[in-house]
This record gives structure tokens, C-alpha cells and sequence, in this order.
């Protein structure tokens, strides 16, 4: 079944229900969410570069160290690759490592201990290890930054087997999948989409989801299906706000989880609407967008009434910051696909 | 590099709440004619044992920093690393550290006005900058990483042509062929490596102790002390000590990798590292213009004539934040900062200046003058630089034209013009 969840549903506020709801950023949402996981666990513990007295340099650990003090909320020194090799070590101890890359595009010298160890020392060890360590990265362009601080490069990530790869996309969900990912035995890459870390929804705190990861309708549709994760989900969604304007009735899903895909409510979904359009940030070839794609045109083909289209970044490097609106997907690309869509 | 949240974005900035760090090696604290600058601010800092990392006192306090100018501008020559001082010399490197400070002050203010999305501030590390630059003879090449500013004078790159990467227009802004100034890399450690590849070129192409100091060739490569944990400066040592490579690693000890002090990358001073490659390693004072020049250029020839690689400390100051994003006041005190005032790198050079009458009062207007015009220009070309077209997104992805680039701009454009028709209806 496909679960349908908007932001946590406001109109089910009964009495003291609207307590636990609280308007907060991402950002704000993901400290809480990093906070509940160290307090329900004293093993969980947050490592990376000016994590502790600086709180990050976008401050999601902001606080963490002066209340869980140095050893569980540590600033390392500046080595991605010792980043994460020690919080392997670090998981083969019986600890839950939350590592901080500082930016998308300083992921790259601990990506050989997350390819050749994190993701393969359960499948080699036949089962003796886990690895519970999430790996948080701030992706995505948008802020206008330099070089290396606008990257979208889960495709990497979830082209390895033996790490689930996730985005969140709103405070709630942040809230949620951060502890989720701490707590999940397997290592959990998790994107923040940064740019959206300032943007404010309501979050639930009370009720723990029971769904981890899952694939969610953010808004029911009928003709065409939009499927995005993490930062272009409001892209998606004010799409289809546009899309509704001009009568055309669009779904908007959101993946959450990028790898293992939750697949069967993108395919519910297709079936339903016979188009599907893919957004991501990141350039096309090879991209998540074409992942999804070759499987909705291999296990959907005959619902589909159109090629599935890809709203993406173009196969060049990430450009400089002043021509980043040309290069992101937004709300026009993403209705032009639509026509394209509708108009085959 | 630039880590950090557009401005006003950061939660409100509570103070820090840990004492100080421990008293810093106050280079020159001893001054040569006996004033000991820095030793109240030391002996007021006593650092409790909360703050007393293993192995600080070996990182900070070192017997061997190499000294000629001290603070209060005395100069000592020094038995190793010979130097010529002249008037004209000393005066030409003033007015270097003075118009390079002038153009760095400007990027912050132009950031802070808007004009840039960020800028990444030297203050403090001048001398280090324009002593070693000033080392590079013309045939020599750098490998920068994103601070350096002041080498990036010295190998005549106009300041002007940094402002692109800053202000979002480019990656890049200048030709690092022509000026044999590699661009700045953001990824930290990256360019040691690339470094230690090219001075294995050099020497491979026999541009290695021919003994014709105007033709043989050296290159140097800048990094932080906090690059230093990262793994390809480590690669790029154990390289260019492999193949005997021409190339100085020349690390700015500034104290700081954004909120992270020196302490948590390193027990020992960073120069004693050298030896556990085989190679020279040396402590200069890098608030000393003089000291990091005579230092560097012997470097530089021991490189060109066959005994590279070496290695250098340099021991400043990051007087400023890590860039406009950063807030300092959350990790570090002010009295630090105080500390290295007395110890700027500037000021030696005038006191030494006109304490010996080597310059008078219109010299240090008129560079102060040409200092202000330079920002001037500096801000003029900056609020005017224009937004690239988009042909610039598809440009230089390969060498050759590619058809799939070439076909996804030929579709964005058509899809641009699709708006400009529909606007004209
Ligand atoms: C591989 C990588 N990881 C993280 C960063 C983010 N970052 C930019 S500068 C910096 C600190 C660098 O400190 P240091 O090497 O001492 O140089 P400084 O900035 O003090 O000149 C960090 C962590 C980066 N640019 N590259
Ligand atoms: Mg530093």
C-alpha cells in the first residue's frame, strides 16, 4: 500500500496532540533528532570536523558536545578518510558512530573506507559484524557557495551494495530518519539537503513513525507522477501547485530512501497516473533519476503513456555559483517536463 | 573551504565557555634588545589542565623558530639562512605585505556589502605569504590552497582576477600557466600530491641541479596546519621523498583549521615531521617577512639543485575568521587575538624602517596611498565584474566539443528561447 503523508497531518490535532507539534527548520529538527538518538543511547556518538564548540559549520550539533561532553561529541582532525575508518573501528566496539562530512564535496577521501569497509564487512565477515554508522552529508547546490559545497553525489553512494542511502526532505522527517539511520544495523548514508535547512515545518515528536524510509505520497494525483527526494521536493511539490493552476493533476512522491529503492509505491503510483517524471540535482548519466526510469519503463511499461522524462543537472561539473539557478532543476523544467509528459 | 552557512543563518552566538588555550609559542617573544612582548600575556593565560593537550608544550613552544626581524623590528642575521637586506628590499616587501592587506581588508568589506558570497581572509599571515612568495624565481611554481592571496601577488596575478571565484562568477580567475600559480584548491591536501607529481616533472625533464640557478626548477606547495592530518599531504610527502622531488611543502601554521586548534592534529611540532620522511624541516617565525624569505629561498635552491624535498613551518596567526561565514567568538578568545597583534607582521618592517632611517614619512604615505587606490580598483572591478552567459555551464568539460554536452546546451537554449517567445506574444 501505498502510505500517503503529507507534512504530519495537522487536521488529526486532538486535544494535546498540538503539543507535540512544533514549527521548526531541518536544521533545528535534525539537532533534536541527533540529541533523542544520544540520549536514548549512550554508545551513539557524533564525530567529525568542528562538530564540538563550533557545532558544525551549518551548527546541526550545536550544543550536543557542552551536554554529552568530548568523548561522545568529538572534533577529529581533518581527515575524512580517518573519519570514517575510525568509526568502523569505532561500530566493531559495539558503538554507533554519527560522522559529519562537512560538505558534499569533502566526502571523497573516506569514500574507499566506505566502499571497501563500511559496505562490505557484514557481507565478508558473514554476518559476525555490523555496522551501525550513519554518515551524514549536507549535499546540494543552491546557496551560492565555491566550488565542492554544491554537490549531489548520492549516485555514488547508491551504487554500492551494503549501505542504505537515504534523504530527508522536511523537519519531521529529519527528526524521524536521523534516529532511524542511528539506529538501523546497517550503515545509513544520510543527505541533508542544505539548503533547505532553514526552511521551517511541522514537526511531530510524539508519534514515532512505524515506516522507515519508505517512498510517500507528499500530494495525491492523478496524470502524472513527480518523483524527487530530499531538496527538490518542494521544487516537486510547488510544480504541482503550478501544474494544478493549468488543470493538469499531478503526484508528488517523495523516495526518501535513494538506495535499496522503495520501489512498489513509485510503480502504484505510475500505474495509476501512466507518467512519471524524475528530479534530481545531480547530472544525468548514471544518476538516481536514471535508476528510477529504467525501472518504472521495465516493471511499468504498459502503463506508461509517455517516456518517463528527467528534470536534472547537466552532465558538466557543478558551475560557478552565479549560473547555479541555470543549472538546478526548478519550477519551469519541471513543468516543461510535464508538457512533454502530457503532450506525447 | 568556505564551510559555512550564508550569513545571518547561524543561531544565535552564545561565548564560549572554556578557558583559554595555552600561552602560543609568541614567536620572537624574547625580543633581540630584551622586551619580552609576549610573556605577560603568557603568564596571564596559565592553562588549566583541561586545556593542556598532549604533547602542546613540544607544539607550541619550540627552540628552534627561525628569527631575523623580531617584533619590536630588530634584525639579527641568522648563520644558516644568509640574507642581503637592503633598503630596497626591505621597503619593496613593506609595500607588498601593506597593498596585499589593503585588497584582503577590501574582500572582507565587499563581502559584508553583498558584493561577494564570501571571502577568506590572510590577516595575520602576510609575511608568510609574500616572504616565501618572494623566494619563487620565475621559473619556479606554486601550488596555492585558497588563502593565498599574497603569493598570488607575488606571481603577478592581479588581485582583481581572484575576485571570480569569490564572488561566484568562475572557479578560477587566472591563467596558472602563464603565471605558474596553480588555482586555488578548496578540497584540503589535494594539491600536495599534484605538487609532488609536478616537481617530479621538473626534475624528470632535467630542470634539476644543471647548476644554473636562472634555469633549474623548483616548486612549492601551501597548506594548513590542519591539512596536515589530511591523508594526501602525508602522500605527497612520502612521494616527493620517493622520487627526490624539487618541491617545497610549505605549511601556514595559523593555529587554527576553522574552529579546531593546532592540538587536535598534531603532538609534535609540525616541522619535526620532515625527518620521519627524510627530508629537512624547519620552524620559521611567519610573522617574519625576512626569515620566511631567507628560509624559503634556500629551500627553493637546495630544491633546484637536487636535495629536495624540504620542509617549512611557518608559524603565524589566522587574525581573522576562517571567512566571512565563520564566527570565531564561539571557539577561540579575544586575548589570543590581542596576543598576536604585538607580534604583526607589518609593523616589524616599519619599526625596523624607520627606526634606522631607512624610509621616511612621505614613503609610508605614498604606499599607503597606492594601498588605497589598489582597493579602490580593486572594489570597482568587483561591483562591475558581469554574470557569465550559460554557455559558460557547457564550456571546457572536455577538451574537445562533446556531443551529449554539446546536444544538452543546444536543448537548453532552445528551451530558454521557448520563454523569450512566449514573452513576445
Ligand atoms: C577534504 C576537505 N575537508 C573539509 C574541508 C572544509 N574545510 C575547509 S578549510 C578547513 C580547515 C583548514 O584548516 P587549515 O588546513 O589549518 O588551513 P587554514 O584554513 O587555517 O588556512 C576545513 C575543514 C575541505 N575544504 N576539504
Ligand atoms: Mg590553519
Amino acid at each position: 500500500m501505498t502510505e500517503t503523508q503529507a507534512q504530519p497531518a495537522q487536521q488529526q490535532t486532538a486535544e494535546g496532540a498540538a503539543e507535540t507539534l512544533q514549527n521548526l527548520t531541518l536544521a533545528k529538527s535534525l539537532n533534536n533528532g541527533l540529541r533523542a538518538a544520544m540520549e536514548a543511547d549512550p554508545k551513539v556518538l557524533v564525530m567529525g570536523e568542528d562538530v564540538g564548540k563550533l557545532g558544525g559549520v551549518f551548527r546541526i550539533t550545536d550544543g550536543l558536545q557542552k551536554d554529552f561532553g568530548e568523548h561522545r561529541v568529538m572534533d577529529t582532525p581533518l581527515a575524512e578518510s580517518g573519519i570514517i575508518g575510525a568509526a568502523v573501528g569505532l561500530a566493531m566496539r559495539g558503538y554507533r558512530p554519527v560522522c559529519e562530512i562537512q560538505f558534499d564535496g569533502f566526502v571523497f577521501p573516506g569514500f574507499d573506507q566506505i566502499i571497501s569497509q563500511v559496505a562490505k564487512i557484514t557481507y565478508r565477515s558473514q554476518g559476525a559484524w555490523s555496522m551501525p554508522l550513519t554518515v551524514r552529508i549536507p549535499y546540494g547546490g543552491g546557496i551560492g557557495a565555491v566550488e565542492h559545497h554544491a554537490e549531489s553525489p548520492e549516485a555514488f553512494f547508491c551504487h554500492i551494495a551494503g549501505i542504505k542511502v537515504v534523504a530527508c526532505s522536511n523537519a519531521h522527517d529529519a527528526y524521524w530518519m536521523i534516529q532511524q539511520a542511528i539506529a538501523s544495523n546497517d550503515p545509513v548514508i544520510f543527505f541533508e539537503p542544505k539548503r533547505r535547512y532553514w526552511e521551517k515545518s511541522k514537526v511531530d515528536t510524539a508519534n514515532k513513525p512505524d515506516t522507515t524510509f519508505s517512498t510517500v505520497v507528499r500530494r495525491p494525483g492523478d496524470q502524472v507522477t513527480l518523483i524527487g527526494y530530499g531538496a527538490t521536493m518542494p521544487v516537486a511539490l510547488a510544480a504541482a501547485d503550478a501544474a494544478a493552476a493549468e488543470g493538469i493533476s499531478a503526484e508528488v512522491l517523495d523516495l526518501r530512501t535513494l538506495s535499496p529503492l522503495d520501489l512498489d509505491p513509485v510503480l502504484e503510483s505510475v500505474r495509476h497516473t501512466g507518467r512519471a517524471v524524475v528530479i534530481t540535482e545531480a547530472p544525468r548519466e548514471g544518476s538516481l533519476a536514471s535508476e528510477v526510469a529504467a525501472r518504472i519503463s521495465e516493471e511499468a511499461f504498459h502503463s506508461l503513456a509517455a517516456p518517463v522524462q528527467r528534470v536534472t543537472g547537466f552532465d558538466t561539473p557543478y558551475p560557478p555559483s552565479k549560473l547555479e539557478e541555470e543549472y538546478l532543476p526548478d519550477l519551469d523544467k519541471v513543468l516543461f517536463a510535464v508538457d512533454r509528459a502530457l503532450s506525447y | 573551504m568556505a564551510a559555512d552557512p550564508p550569513v545571518g543563518q547561524a543561531p544565535a552566538e552564545t561565548a564560549p565557555t572554556v578557558g583559554p588555550r595555552p600561552p602560543d609559542a609568541a614567536p620572537g617573544a624574547d625580543g633581540a634588545d630584551g622586551v619580552d612582548v609576549g610573556a605577560q600575556a603568557a603568564a596571564d593565560r596559565n592553562p588549566a589542565d583541561e586545556h593542556m593537550a598532549r604533547g602542546l608544550r613540544a607544539t607550541s613552544n619550540s627552540p628552534d623558530l627561525i628569527q631575523l626581524l623580531s617584533p619590536e623590528g630588530v634584525f639579527t642575521p641568522h648563520p644558516d639562512f644568509p640574507l642581503e637586506v637592503t633598503a630596497d628590499l626591505l621597503k619593496g616587501l613593506y609595500r607588498d605585505l601593506v597593498l596585499v592587506r589593503r585588497f584582503d581588508r577590501e574582500g572582507n568589506a565587499l563581502q559584508r556589502q553583498g558584493q561577494l558570497s564570501i571571502w577568506v581572509p590572510l590577516l595575520g599571515q602576510e609575511a608568510a605569504q609574500i616572504g616565501s612568495g618572494r623566494a619563487l624565481r620565475p621559473q619556479d611554481f606554486a601550488f596555492p590552497s585558497y588563502r593565498e592571496h599574497g603569493v598570488a601577488w607575488c606571481r603577478g596575478v592581479d588581485p582583481t582576477e581572484l575576485l571570480g571565484i569569490f564572488r561566484g562568477t568562475d572557479h578560477s580567475g587566472w591563467d596558472p600557466v602563464a603565471a605558474r600559480f596553480h588555482d586555488y584548491t578548496i578540497v584540503i591536501g589535494n594539491q600536495a600530491l599534484n605538487g609532488a607529481g609536478y616537481a617530479m616533472g621538473q626534475a624528470f625533464d632535467g630542470k634539476v641541479g644543471s647548476g644554473d640557478p636562472d634555469t633549474d626548477e623548483a616548486t612549492i606547495v601551501y597548506f594548513g596546519d590542519g591539512g596536515t592530518a589530511q591523508g594526501d599531504i602525508h602522500e605527497g610527502m612520502v612521494f616527493a621523498a620517493a622520487f627526490d622531488a624539487p618541491v617545497v611543502f610549505y605549511c601556514q601554521n595559523n593555529q587554527w583549521a576553522i574552529s579546531e586548534p593546532i592540538e587536535k592534529m598534531t603532538r609534535v611540532p609540525l616541522y619535526k615531521r620532515a625527518a620521519g620522511y627524510g627530508m629537512p624541516g624547519f620552524r620559521v617565525d611567519g610573522n617574519d617577512v625576512l626569515a620566511c624569505l631567507a628560509v624559503t629561498r634556500w629551500a627553493l635552491d637546495e630544491c633546484r639543485s637536487g636535495n629536495g624535498p624540504v620542509m617549512i613551518e611557518a608559524f603565524t596567526y589566522r587574525m581573522d575568521a576562517h571567512t566571512t561565514s565563520d564566527d570565531p567568538t564561539r571557539y577561540r578568545l579575544a586575548d589570543e587575538t590581542e596576543h598576536w597583534k604585538l607580534l604583526d607582521p607589518i609593523e616589524r618592517v616599519r619599526a625596523y624602517l624607520a627606526r634606522e632611517g631607512l624610509a621616511d614619512k612621505e614613503f609610508f604615505d605614498f604606499v599607503q596611498a597606492e594601498a588605497d587606490q589598489l582597493a579602490d580598483r580593486f572594489r570597482t572591478f568587483a561591483v562591475a565584474m558581469p554574470v557569465p552567459t550559460h554557455e559558460r555551464i557547457f564550456a571546457n568539460v572536455y577538451t574537445d566539443p562533446n556531443p551529449q554536452v554539446q546536444r544538452q546546451q543546444q536543448e537548453f537554449d532552445e528551451y530558454l528561447a521557448g520563454f523569450d517567445s512566449e514573452a513576445g506574444q
